[in-house]
């Protein structure tokens, strides 16, 4: 069951900014980037304000990577503006990147070195001389202090995550950005980073703009979000705006196909019936109020009803254009 | 910020074993030339002096430190070359390989500030692997062949007297620098074309031996460029070790090496800060 993509933003979810919003920490507007005739991020607009922990899904290839790293000053834009902590990202670079902290795509690190001595070496980059006991605090904070020592070379991918996570949180900048930050890590792992993002905003009052392509992963721990596709925002707004006032997908087992065909057809939830598949399972769209009201309906007319689950029509939504 | 990043970035050079190969093959082979001088040492110039000997009357020997230093300074700058390229190929492209750009670009220094860094780390290098080098082969040489005249046949022969040496000897050197900064360069610059650490190595090295063929051709044009070749002048030291010295194309050896540096560096900075972090 897919929604058609244009009718889905306009009745639900219809793309909004707050342009002059004072707080607003990023403001990306008509960021276009082409590599050659490929446009992987086109006319895209966001705007993520102080305190945001911020998501920025989209299935991969969507442009999430390539707008991180135009954020971050790795690629330039073919046109469009960037601006961070009020001022544009090209004419304060190096005064907008230091107070950022990031980890962009795989957690790459000077493999040859210790991760207190890659540590060490970036925060020199970023005008910090860090003590040993600064450093050892910050590989605490990922669970990485007894591999002080140890060459990253000999570090799994998830640890070299976590070092990522410690060298963005290095300089105590305002403003986090993750990439995909979980990627790697086991469950242990993610719910160790998640728990870490919600403290680094509640404790810290930081601001994360964290991407993912993982739904359920935004919507533990994000207050708003974008989702992206093809390079363009197709929805953007809070998560539980987004998540709490769609439709959902309620798909009833029934032990009786004809006769349920013949009475949701006459009654009040003809116009919802999305259809019948060859599993006696019916999908219906409905409000999170109305699946008790449909439920009482179809066993007041006698079908049974085996099972029933549903899928939200964000996620519906997301799994179709993540699939496409 | 400069020097904050030209010190990380010699930690880093310091902290891959690429970086001691060159180090350590000077350090093996210099000892293997002045073991082999000092075991046959008097055979083999005996054997090349053949010819003069049979219209020259010799007294005394012409093996001694200055010498040796001077065929292991001939013999080496042919092979310095290649370990020098070792870790100047390896200084934008290593980083392009290891995934690390994105680490230090997405920094607050600019781009410029990383380059040049990069750059002066690789040309310190060089320094330090010349010096290294002029350190074993004079300073050994003398402490195991003692001093005298050197004794240098080319097209001509030239014996320069014994405190006419060590100052052409610092010039020669110097002058080493500059050849291999040179070759550093070039592969900089390429190291900053390609994203794999081979490429550089490959390239600089090819330069060399094309423009070397180049360089032995007389024909047409080629005769009247040829001086542009950074490769005619990589020899240029041993200008210092004729008895006038010849200033004029000294200069002309620096002109054109230096362009050679200047462009390379240009070219590189110019890649790099327009460069799309894509690795």
């Amino acid at each position: 069951m897919i929604f058609h993509q244009q009718n889905y933003n306009i009745s639900l979810f219809p793309l909004e900014h707050s342009y002059m919003d004072q707080n607003s920490i990023i403001e990306i507007r008509s960021l276009c980037k082409s590599f050659g005739q490929f446009k992987a991020v086109y006319n895209l607009d966001l705007t993520v304000n102080q305190g945001d922990i911020y998501g920025f899904l989209g299935p991969n290839g969507a442009g999430k990577s390539t707008t991180i790293r135009m954020l971050m000053s790795l690629i330039s834009p073919t046109s469009g503006s960037i601006s961070v902590f009020g001022r544009p990202l090209m004419s304060h670079r190096n005064e907008i990147l230091s107070g950022i902290g990031a980890i962009v795509e795989k957690p790459d690190f000077y493999l040859y070195l210790t991760a207190e001595e890659n540590l060490r070496i970036l925060g020199k980059m970023n005008s910090i001389d860090l003590s040993s006991k600064q450093i050892h605090r910050s590989l605490d904070q990922v669970g990485l202090l007894d591999r002080a020592k140890s060459k990253v070379k000999t570090f799994s991918y998830g640890m070299k995550q976590r070092l990522g996570i410690a060298q963005a949180l290095l300089h105590d900048p305002e403003l986090i950005v993750l990439d995909e930050p979980t990627n790697g890590l086991d469950p242990v792992g993610v719910k160790e980073i998640r728990e870490l993002i919600l403290r680094l905003r509640s404790e810290q009052q930081k601001t994360i703009f964290l991407s993912s392509h993982i739904l359920p992963e935004v919507e533990l721990i994000a207050n708003r979000m974008v989702i992206i596709n093809k390079g363009t925002a197709v929805i953007e707004g809070s998560v539980s705006e987004l998540l709490n006032s769609g439709m959902l997908t309620v798909n009833f087992s029934i032990d009786d196909m004809e006769k349920a065909k013949t009475i949701l057809r006459e009654s009040q939830f003809a116009s919802s019936v999305l259809g019948f598949s060859a599993d006696s399972n019916v999908h219906i769209k409905l409000s999170k109020e109305r699946i008790a009201d449909c439920t009482t309906f179809l066993v007041d007319h006698g079908i049974g009803i085996d099972g029933i689950s549903s899928t939200r029509s964000l996620e519906e939504y997301f799994l179709s254009i993540t699939r496409s | 910020m400069f020097f904050t990043v030209l010190s990380i970035e010699l930690s880093k050079i310091f902290s891959k074993g690429r970086s001691y190969i060159g180090f350590g093959a000077i350090t093996i082979l210099v000892p293997i030339v002045q073991a082999a001088m000092y075991s046959e040492g008097e055979a083999y110039f005996g054997l090349f002096t053949q010819g003069l000997q049979q219209q020259f009357s010799f007294t005394g020997t012409f093996l001694n430190g200055y010498l040796i230093a001077f065929v292991v300074l001939q013999s080496l700058l042919v092979h310095v070359p290649l370990l020098v390229t070792l870790v100047a190929g390896d200084m934008l492209a290593g980083e392009a390989t290891g995934g690390t750009y994105r680490l230090l670009f997405s920094r607050p220094v600019s781009r410029h500030t990383i380059v040049l860094a990069k750059y002066s780390a690789a040309l310190l290098y060089t320094i330090g692997l010349i010096a290294w080098m002029s350190l074993l082969s004079m300073g050994l040489s003398l402490l195991l062949f003692g001093s005298g005249e050197l004794f240098i046949v080319s097209s001509s022969i030239t014996v320069l007297q014994k405190e006419d040496i060590l100052w052409r000897f610092g010039y020669a050197y110097l002058f080493g620098i500059l050849s291999m900064s040179t070759v550093a360069s070039i592969a900089f610059m390429f190291s900053a074309l390609v994203e794999n650490s081979i490429g550089p190595i490959a390239m600089t090295m090819a330069i060399i031996i094309v423009f070397t063929i180049i360089s032995a051709l007389d024909a047409g044009f080629i005769k009247d460029v040829k001086y542009l070749l950074f490769t005619n002048h990589l020899i240029s030291w041993r200008l210092f070790f004729e008895e006038t010295v010849p200033v004029d194309r000294i200069l002309l050896s620096t002109w054109v090496l230096g362009g050679h540096s200047i462009a390379s560096l240009l070219i590189a900075l110019f890649v790099i800060v327009k460069k799309d972090i894509l690795s």
